[in-house]
């Protein structure tokens, strides 16, 4: 595990409980599209179901195969 | 050599009725099937169980039916162990059908069955031949979903309900996506679990639906690669609801089964960007086209398997920065991107040496696609959050944690990951995106909602679908390898067997269904007067 470690960015060592590793560097087409982002989530908070938690415990599902 | 292989791909979508998370969900299962079946009602075509054999394990010896959990017994729906046999006979099955929810099941005109798996109403696509058209007919699985819950919805007295392409509920439970894949039966399986191991745990990086929660009860916080990883407790078994092993042995080919094997991959998400599906298929089915012609052993995808595979399954999984190294049998330590690698790398050097410039553009697509997939996953994951489910959702995620300071236990980033795979374009996220463009889309609209109703032309889903749509009422059954007519003048029920996945093609059949006005007519041609 040690000699994976090193491969990782060190913020991830600091964070890893909580926080998956969200891949660094932004390039210039992600960039751009942050504007894209926000107007999206934006949009996306108009459908998203207004009581999240609610919702989330809600959704029960039996196993399948 | 290429990527035309039979290919047919079952969904199992998640159903939900806000508000009564206890509401039966075989009953509503069962109410969204029959609701879109209803409009062909009245006798409907029943699934014909006589060659269905689940138990049967390619490894080469049959489970006996009383060591078997109730839930592998597949061919006997409402009679769990009985080893149910078709019985010919009309009005047996009429009774069957009112009596038993768990009954309801569809056969669809364009060669799809649509029926009541478990507690999901499940889409098992028609035969396919190219990758392409496992997306288009997967993504008409969708379009189905949806008119079925808008009818549930305009029904008075049905409960309306929400339907979800996923994987999991987050808390514990999981259901399938299947995909199958036609294989030559010569092949040894020992060869089969020795590259697909090793495969399976890599190409998450491109399969991955995503996923809020790690542990199959989210126990702990955070994102990872696959909706199904947690649940992969074994390397290779029989089961498919627990115990799932990577490589799944039941081997029911629905066809000529000397000459074939299904090979039965439960190990895949359900993915809503059309690019994650067709490499999904197309990738998987060039290693089996290396597999079968021996051409992976001393490549330099000849023996990755890892030295602890569920661990490598899951590791990759949890790790969105994908610098996980995964350590091998051999000793060697390589990340899920560089095994992928190595399977390309054979794969193109496999294609040049066997069709050099006469390779196909179905095929060519696929190694152009896996390439850059895998270019821009190694550059900046972010963009590929065009063609890859788990990178657009991740974006979103990132944009929600970012804009709100959320934490990965956030009760909103939950929402979000569900409302990925809503089937409806009001509520749906991967389909807000798709119509803001912001995925890649392969495939013409108007080709997918062509779907719904018309079968693939290139298999014998064209002939299941076509005597459906010409002759239903006197389609008294069918199911992959069989259509069973009910015509007048004749006592007992017709039985066809369509065992043979590449005939009964639209040139195989077109002309005989044309020349054909009546179920009677194509009865007495096939059994010539």
């Amino acid at each position: 595990m040690p000699g994976q470690e090193q491969q990782r960015p060190s913020r991830r060592e600091e964070e890893v409980e909580e926080t998956p590793v969200v891949p660094a560097q932004a390039s210039a087409e992600t960039t751009e599209t942050d504007a894209d982002v926000d107007a999206l989530l934006d949009e996306i908070d108009e459908v998203l179901e207004s009581n999240s938690e609610e919702f989330v415990r809600g959704f029960v599902q039996k196993g399948g195969q | 050599m290429t990527v035309r292989r039979v290919t047919g791909l079952e969904t199992e979508y998640g159903i939900s009725v806000p508000g009564d998370p206890g509401a039966n969900p075989m009953l509503l299962s069962a109410q969204v099937v029959n609701a879109y079946a209803a409009p062909t009602s009245g006798a409907r075509p029943r699934w014909d169980y006589e060659d269905e054999a689940p138990l049967r394990d390619a490894r080469g010896f049959e489970l006996e039916r009383a060591k078997a959990h109730p839930s592998q017994l597949t061919d006997a729906p409402g009679r769990r162990g009985g080893g149910r046999r078709a019985a010919p006979n009309a009005s047996d099955v009429a009774t069957a059908e009112t009596e038993d929810p768990t009954m309801a099941n569809v056969i669809l005109t364009n060669g799809a069955r649509f029926y009541v798996d478990h507690a999901h109403p499940e889409y098992s696509s028609p035969e396919v031949l190219t990758p392409r058209d496992a997306v288009r007919w997967d993504k008409a699985g969708e379009l189905i979903l949806l008119e079925a819950l808008r009818r549930v919805a305009a029904t008075p007295g049905l409960t309306p309900v929400t339907i979800y392409k996923n994987n999991t509920d987050g808390k514990g439970a999981s259901y399938g996506t299947h995909e199958n894949y036609l294989m030559d039966r010569a092949t040894p399986f020992g060869d089969v679990v020795r590259h697909l191991v090793p495969f399976f745990v890599s190409r998450q990086v491109f399969t991955g639906a995503g996923r809020v929660g790690i542990g199959q009860d989210s126990a702990r916080a955070g994102f990872q690669l696959s909706q199904r990883a947690d649940f992969f407790e074994v390397e290779v078994g029989l089961e498919t609801t627990m115990k799932r092993p990577i490589i799944n042995t039941r081997d029911e080919p629905h066809a000529t089964a000397d000459r074939y094997r299904r090979l039965h991959v439960i190990v895949g998400d359900a993915t809503m960007c059309e690019v994650a599906t067709l490499l999904k298929v197309g990738t998987t089915s060039l290693v089996l086209a290396m597999l079968e012609a021996g051409a992976l052993a001393g490549g330099p995808a000849g023996d990755l398997t890892p030295a602890e595979p569920v661990r490598a399954l899951h590791e990759v999984s949890h790790d969105p920065g994908l610098t996980q190294l995964v350590r091998l049998r051999d000793g060697r330590r390589m990340t899920a991107l560089q095994m992928q690698r190595a399977y390309l790398e054979a794969a193109r050097a496999f294609v040049e040496d066997r069709l050099g410039a006469d390779a196909d553009a179905d095929t060519l697509e696929v190694l152009q696609r896996w390439e850059s997939v895998l270019t821009k996953l190694e550059t900046d994951v972010f963009s590929a959050a065009r063609q890859v489910d788990w990178v657009a959702k991740l974006r979103l995620l990132e944009g929600y944690r970012s804009r709100d300071g959320l934490a990965w236990d956030s009760a909103r980033l939950q929402a979000v990951d569900l409302q990925w795979s809503d089937v409806r374009p009001e509520k749906g996220l991967y389909l807000k995106l798709a119509e803001r463009g912001q995925v890649e889309l392969l495939l013409d609209p108007a080709s997918v909602r062509r779907a719904v109703e018309h079968p693939p032309e290139d298999t014998r889903a064209y002939f299941r679908g076509e005597c459906l749509a010409r002759y239903g009422p006197r389609v008294a059954a069918a199911s992959w390898d069989s259509v069973i007519f009910d015509v007048a003048g004749r006592g007992a029920l017709q039985r066809v067997p369509t065992l043979e996945p590449l005939r009964g093609t639209r040139e195989h059949v077109g002309a005989l269904l044309d020349r054909c006005a009546t179920a009677e007519d194509l009865v007495a041609a096939l059994t010539g007067g």
